[in-house]
């Protein structure tokens, strides 16, 4: 039924893993009452910090700007409904070290009222510059919705020495239980794909390849649909076999391209630009509709929620809201996670809120061989066999537990991409991607401090310099001053001089006679 | 509520090392009982001495080593080392000459290397040339087979000789393996074909041998298939093994066996199988297995042929392990977005 003429490319390794889909895939997504209260925290992508535009008391419409974006890596927050800001404060955020950090707290008035703050409306966008559409899209706080939160629209800004040769959206969604792209390939594929044009318009590239794994044949039907609806011949659904980690940027690149992004660079070196489903369609409502990213699609799921499913909810809305209208925990309840299983973050509480990176919630049980203690590594090759990068995850994992971090620099241990496959196949039961994260962050402090140490030396030698310079200048002036004086009383220096001959004989003679006493000056 | 703080993966597969370990035991079920029906009870008692001492030893070198004692003694690993010995060496073999080679390989291969995992040669390989080397003799007299020879001698027979020594009639039963009285009757410049008439082969080994041998291949399969051990360790080694074995038999198919008497007689099966894919002591990389094990089977026929002992998997895993660090240093696969394997 389904067919392809594209040809696919093989990654090394990769896992077939139990994905639960069918748990949360089958119903629409469902939109929720809005919660009591929205906690926007203020970083949200990858980046600098966007500057606070409003103060405690301030009454926001929907989609208003709370936070501005002056400057490079800074995306704009938004208000996710109207309402009245009753605090900027720290809140725990979603962190895997459960950190807290700067948010604002909104109570909505449950008018969900836009005022005007609608940003004006762009209904064709191929008239109009790729530049400004890309200003839109910065403007209406557009960051990578797969969850790398990179913001889009420095993403789009491509190089115009390397032409790009496609656009690639990655539909996979391989992580399991996740299913919230599934669904709004289902439900927005004609908004999804009116993105994708425009995305195309600004790379100016003739090529979309969108990959979608083989276990959501609905969602490729809905796409094959909406292309054949716009007729656009350079927009190619692609199903892709579905093998755990395809849904990864830099494979999926490989397996629609049979290119490889070069280690420690972009796609857009290889002539590819790569985004999501959910970024194309924010895209197409910052663009043509005027909306700022205000709401996303996610999934909750998991053993520990008595009703999986899909939601589209407001950014900002507690995890605790979420549950609640999904039935609530079950008793296997014992962990919280915010992304998939494979490659999630764990949360330490329900107080967390919903952000642009949240794709999943999930909860789930604790597997019982976690309970064991880890084995001693016994050297059996599988974590080496799952690895799509073709890593040797057991050298990486020895070299980093001996904080040998150079030898797992040289092992490439920062071209692996944390996917967890290695961990996932253990049979020693190893937290490898714990080590590695662990070596990364290491290397990472230690290079901040070197850069640290090496501002603060130049600074030093700078200041160093410029003592020297200040004494030289000052011992320079000195020495005319003096060429002057000397000038005018050469008699005098001369009389000076031989004044002190005659005292340096004289203590030469007392010098010597303590010499033969045999005492000492001292 | 509180949530548990672990962090990803969340999820984990089904594999782990004791399950390992006894599919590996259950692999060797049919080999080993094959080996019982031609070799009797002797093969029984060396498989429960050997299991035994091996838990009793690895109990005893974690109280020592100060190591949690149930994780390590549940993973079965001394166990497939010891049944891997047990089958290894000869029927009926004397309690203490088990004793010998498994404190070689609990105590000294293992445990004085650091315990499970750090073990740079084959435990179970190090027990054997232990023995092999300090009692040749012993080590290469095995009973004749014989159908339903477990009748023949009797259980009370089989512990007497195990641990009291030499039961009356002992050497009517004992004869040399077929590896051995080929590599006797060549150095006597007998013809091969002369050798095989004497009735003590069968038709692509030694008769019983080939059975046995089968038998492990039939548990390696197994392996394969479940995904316990991969192709090329196998596949090079027998491989090897057998391309050598036909360059020479080609030359002159009198002076040297065949490639199948090769493959089917002694321990290249086991070996195979068994004893080289061993993840511990093997090279961890692909093209380094492939390497690693075609190195054994080099070094095995080099060692059959001219060397010395006329079973070589022993010698040639430990000469190989050596190589190990080497191999895996070298042969590090290219990693995803890089010209070649290793930075710098
Ligand atoms: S999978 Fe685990 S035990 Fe096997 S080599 Fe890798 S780290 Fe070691
Ligand atoms: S987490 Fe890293 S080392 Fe492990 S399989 Fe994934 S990419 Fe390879």
């Amino acid at each position: 039924m389904i067919q392809t003429l594209h040809k696919l490319w093989r990654n090394h390794g990769g896992l077939h893993l139990d994905y639960h889909k069918e748990d949360s895939n089958a119903a629409p997504v469902r939109h929720l009452p809005m919660a009591e209260e929205l906690i926007i925290p203020l970083q949200q992508h990858s980046g600098y910090k966007p500057t606070l535009t409003v103060k405690a008391g301030d009454y926001v419409y929907k989609g208003q700007e709370i936070a501005s974006h002056t400057g490079f890596m800074k995306v704009p927050l938004h208000a996710s409904t109207s309402g009245t800001i009753t605090a900027i404060e720290e809140r725990p955020i979603a962190h895997p070290s459960g950190l807290s950090d700067l948010c604002v707290i909104l109570k909505p008035d449950g008018k969900d009222d836009w005022g005007n703050a609608r940003m004006p409306t762009y209904p064709d966008p191929n008239q109009v510059d790729g530049e400004i559409l890309r200003q839109r899209i910065c403007a209406a706080g557009i960051v990578g919705m797969g969850g790398a939160v990179f913001p889009a629209a420095i993403k789009l800004n491509v190089h115009d020495n390397i032409p790009i040769e496609a656009l690639v959206i990655n539909g996979a969604e391989c992580e399991p239980y996740i299913t919230c792209d599934d669904r709004l390939m289902r439900e927005k594929p004609l908004e999804i794909l009116r993105g994708v044009q425009i995305m195309m318009h600004i790379i100016a590239t003739q090529r979309c390849l969108i990959g979608i794994e083989d276990n959501k044949p609905e969602a490729i039907a809905a796409m094959q649909a909406a292309r054949e609806e716009l007729g656009d011949q350079r927009i190619a659904i692609i199903p892709i076999p579905t093998l755990y980690p395809s849904g990864s940027e830099k494979q999926l690149i490989k397996i629609l391209t049979g290119k490889e992004v070069p280690s420690g660079g972009r796609p857009s070196t290889i002539g590819i630009v790569c985004h999501n489903p959910a970024t194309a369609r924010a895209i197409y409502r910052a663009v043509v509709l005027g909306e700022p990213l205000i709401d996303r699609y996610l999934t909750i799921t998991g053993k520990g929620v008595a009703q999986p499913c899909n939601v589209e909810v407001p950014l900002g809305t507690p995890i605790q809201h979420l549950i609640a209208h999904s039935g609530g925990y079950t008793p296997a309840a014992k962990r919280l996670a915010m992304g998939g299983p494979m490659m999630g973050i764990s949360l330490h509480s329900d107080q967390i809120p919903v952000v642009k990176a949240t794709n999943c919630i999930l909860v789930s049980d604790i597997p019982e061989n976690e309970q064991q203690p880890a084995l001693p590594c016994i050297r059996c090759g599988r974590c080496a066999e799952a690895c799509p990068a073709n890593l040797l995850p057991q050298q990486l994992y020895w070299h980093s537990r001996a904080r040998d971090f150079d030898k797992a620099e040289q092992y490439h241990l920062f071209d692996c991409i944390e996917c967890g496959c290695c961990a996932y196949v253990c049979p020693s039961h190893i937290r490898l991607v714990d080590y590695y994260r662990f070596a990364k962050a290491e290397i990472r402090t230690q290079r901040d401090a070197k850069t640290k140490a090496n501002i603060a030396r130049e600074r030093h030698d700078f200041h160093q310099e410029r003592l020297e310079r200040a004494k030289r200048e000052k011992a320079e002036k000195l020495a005319k001053h003096k060429e002057q004086a000397q000038a005018t009383t050469d008699d005098g220096k001369k009389a000076a001089i031989q004044a002190a001959l005659e005292r340096a004989k004289a203590k030469k003679a007392e010098a010597a006679a303590q010499a033969t006493t045999g005492e000492t000056t001292e | 509520m509180i949530f548990s703080k672990r962090t990803s993966p969340y999820v984990s597969g089904k594999q782990d090392v004791s399950s390992i370990m006894r599919q590996v035991l259950y692999a060797l079920i049919p080999g080993t009982a094959v080996l019982i029906w031609y070799f009797g009870w002797g093969i029984l008692s060396n498989l429960v001495l050997a299991i035994v001492l091996a838990e009793l030893l690895e109990w005893g070198m974690l109280k020592l080593r100060q190591r949690p004692v149930r994780p390590f003694l549940s993973d079965y690993s001394a166990v497939v080392t010891a049944w891997l010995l047990a089958v290894a060496m000869p029927a009926f073999s004397p309690w203490w000459l088990i004793a010998i080679a498994m404190i070689f390989a609990i105590v000294i291969a293992k445990h004085l290397y650091g315990g499970l995992g750090y073990n740079p040669f084959n435990p179970a390989m190090i027990g054997y040339a232990a023995v092999l080397v300090s009692y040749p003799v012993q080590m290469t007299i095995w009973p004749a087979p014989v159908d339903f020879s477990f009748v023949h001698i009797g259980l009370g027979q089989t512990l007497q000789h195990v641990f009291a020594g030499s039961i009356q009639g002992w050497d009517a039963l004992s004869a040399a393996t077929p590896l051995d009285a080929v590599k006797i009757s060549l150095s006597l410049h007998k013809p091969l074909s002369e050798i095989y008439a004497t009735g003590q082969f069968g038709l692509l080994a030694g008769q019983a041998w080939e059975w046995v041998s089968l038998a492990w291949l039939l548990g390696g399969l197994w392996l394969l298939w479940q995904r316990i051990i991969g192709w090329q360790i196998p596949v090079a080694l027998l491989g090897t093994l057998a391309l050598i074995a036909s360059v020479f038999w080609l030359i002159d198919s009198q002076a040297y066996a065949s490639p199948l008497f090769h493959l089917f007689s002694g321990a290249a099966m086991l070996g195979a199988f068994f004893i080289a894919t061993d993840p511990v002591s093997a090279s961890t990389t692909p093209t380094g297995k492939l390497f690693y094990a075609a190195g054994i089977g080099l070094f095995t026929y080099i060692i059959r042929t001219w060397g010395g002992y006329p079973d070589a998997i022993a010698f040639s895993v430990i000469i190989m392990n050596m190589a190990v660090p080497l191999l895996d240093y070298y042969t590090q696969p290219r990693v995803y977005g890089t010209k070649q394997g290793l930075q710098g």
